[in-house]
């Protein structure tokens, strides 16, 4: 998020609520809500980091304040924009849980991976669907499809998973 | 509900002896009228063997076939014939269209077999067809057509008569995206029209579209899955940001 907002402040100073309106623009509602506090708190941390400035608006009686990119928020910002986001995806919730739970003999295996191949076919299903029945950006859809392909390499990563871990005896 | 496809304990085996090769092993599968079920499973787990053991392509080595409140396992050829002609349409992975015949006429015959007067036939072809977007292939020659196309003229052919029943092996299997996403498409309209549609893939993305989702491993049902009613963004935001 910091990034973005850095990314949103290069040429031009703005308010908090056209940061997030430039969001909801470009991603519909895909991108989760933002609610004002979220915003405020990554500008004030932006701030207190020395990479925005903020200036309250003398005419603006509600105490709004407008902000713009340092120069220390700029080379941030090329940093950022210089290196690839990382591609590395070792973390996975659902992993350690079949790992450790397993594991620890609280649940069977194949029940906890069919429950998460129903999951993630069922993610499919929504997903598809937001594609056949929505008017959205093209930036929005590309992001449904990039969600797709994960999910159908998260399948086939269950089928390996399955295939790998021994059978385990039935009660 | 009534089934309208039921397997009750059925097995095929291929070969004898020492290279006797179990296909399918005491497979139980229940399909209710209007359902889709799409079944799922590694290559060689005998997802197509079942496909054609419940279209009554092929007969099974132990246990009963249903279709329908019938049972076919046991039918004659010719009777066989009949029943799959007046119920059942099917969409082969290799789409066997007939190369002689034009994309229209390939449509047009399950019709005429069902004893349809020509203009009527070819009437109800040119509506599929363009249903299907490919109106203008009408005359084309199978071998002329794209595989997409091929795919999409085997489809209508499989609808014309507007069977109860539809059996597809792998719709989407050699399609590039966007053709695959117009065939999901057509199976999901099969489902609208209230027709019962089984459906072997290995595509994720059509097994997510079925209701029920069943995973074959060495020729036993291994699991099945029912999915529920389609969940809004709202809700998949809120499920995303836990991960």
């Amino acid at each position: 998020m910091r990034e973005l907002f850095l990314t949103l402040l290069t040429g031009r100073s703005a308010y908090g609520y056209e940061l997030r309106q430039t969001l909801e623009r470009e991603f519909g509602d895909l991108l989760p809500t933002l609610n004002a506090g979220q915003i405020y708190t990554t500008l004030a941390r932006l701030e207190r980091d020395g990479l925005v400035v903020g200036q309250d608006v003398p005419e603006d009686t509600r105490g709004k304040r407008v902000y713009m990119l340092t120069d220390a928020g700029r080379a941030e910002l090329s940093e950022w924009i210089e290196n690839p986001v990382p591609g590395t995806r070792l973390k996975d919730e659902f992993f350690m849980k079949l790992v450790l739970v397993a594991g620890a003999g609280l649940a069977e295996p194949r029940r906890l991976l069919d429950g998460q191949r129903r999951e993630y076919l069922q993610s499919l299903r929504d997903l598809d669907n937001l594609l056949e029945t929505r008017a959205k950006s093209a930036a929005a859809e590309l992001l449904v499809e990039g969600a797709i392909l994960h999910l159908k390499a998260d399948l086939e990563w269950l089928d390996l998973i399955e295939q790998r871990i021994p059978e385990v005896p039935s009660p | 509900m009534t089934n309208v496809i039921e397997a009750r304990g059925i097995s095929k085996d291929y070969g004898t002896g020492a290279s006797q090769v179990l296909a399918l092993h005491a497979v139980n599968l229940a399909v209710e009228r209007g359902a889709f079920v799409a079944i799922m499973g590694p290559s060689g787990c005998g997802k197509s063997t079942l496909l054609n053991l419940l279209a009554g392509l092929d007969r099974p080595t132990a246990g009963e076939v249903w279709l329908d409140g019938e049972r076919i396992d046991e039918l004659s050829e010719a009777d066989l014939a009949r029943l799959r002609r007046r119920k059942v349409g099917f969409v082969f992975q290799s789409f066997n269209l007939i190369p002689t015949l034009s994309a229209g006429e390939n449509v047009e015959l399950p019709l005429r077999l069902a004893g349809r007067r020509r203009r009527d036939a070819r009437r109800t072809a040119d509506r599929l067809l363009a249903d299907l977007g490919i109106e203008n292939r009408r005359n084309t020659a199978p071998a002329v057509l794209s595989g997409g196309e091929q795919q999409r003229v085997a489809l209508a052919r499989a609808l014309a008569n507007a069977p109860d029943i539809v059996f597809a092996d792998e719709p989407t299997g050699n399609l590039d995206s966007v053709a695959a996403r117009e065939v999901l498409g057509l199976l999901r309209s099969v489902r609208e029209r209230g027709q019962t549609l089984l459906v072997v893939t290995h595509d994720a993305r059509v097994a997510a579209a079925a209701d029920r989702v069943v995973t074959l491993r060495d020729g036993q049902v291994s699991t099945e899955t029912t999915l529920g009613a389609v969940r809004q963004v709202a809700q998949l935001l809120e499920v995303g940001q836990r991960s």
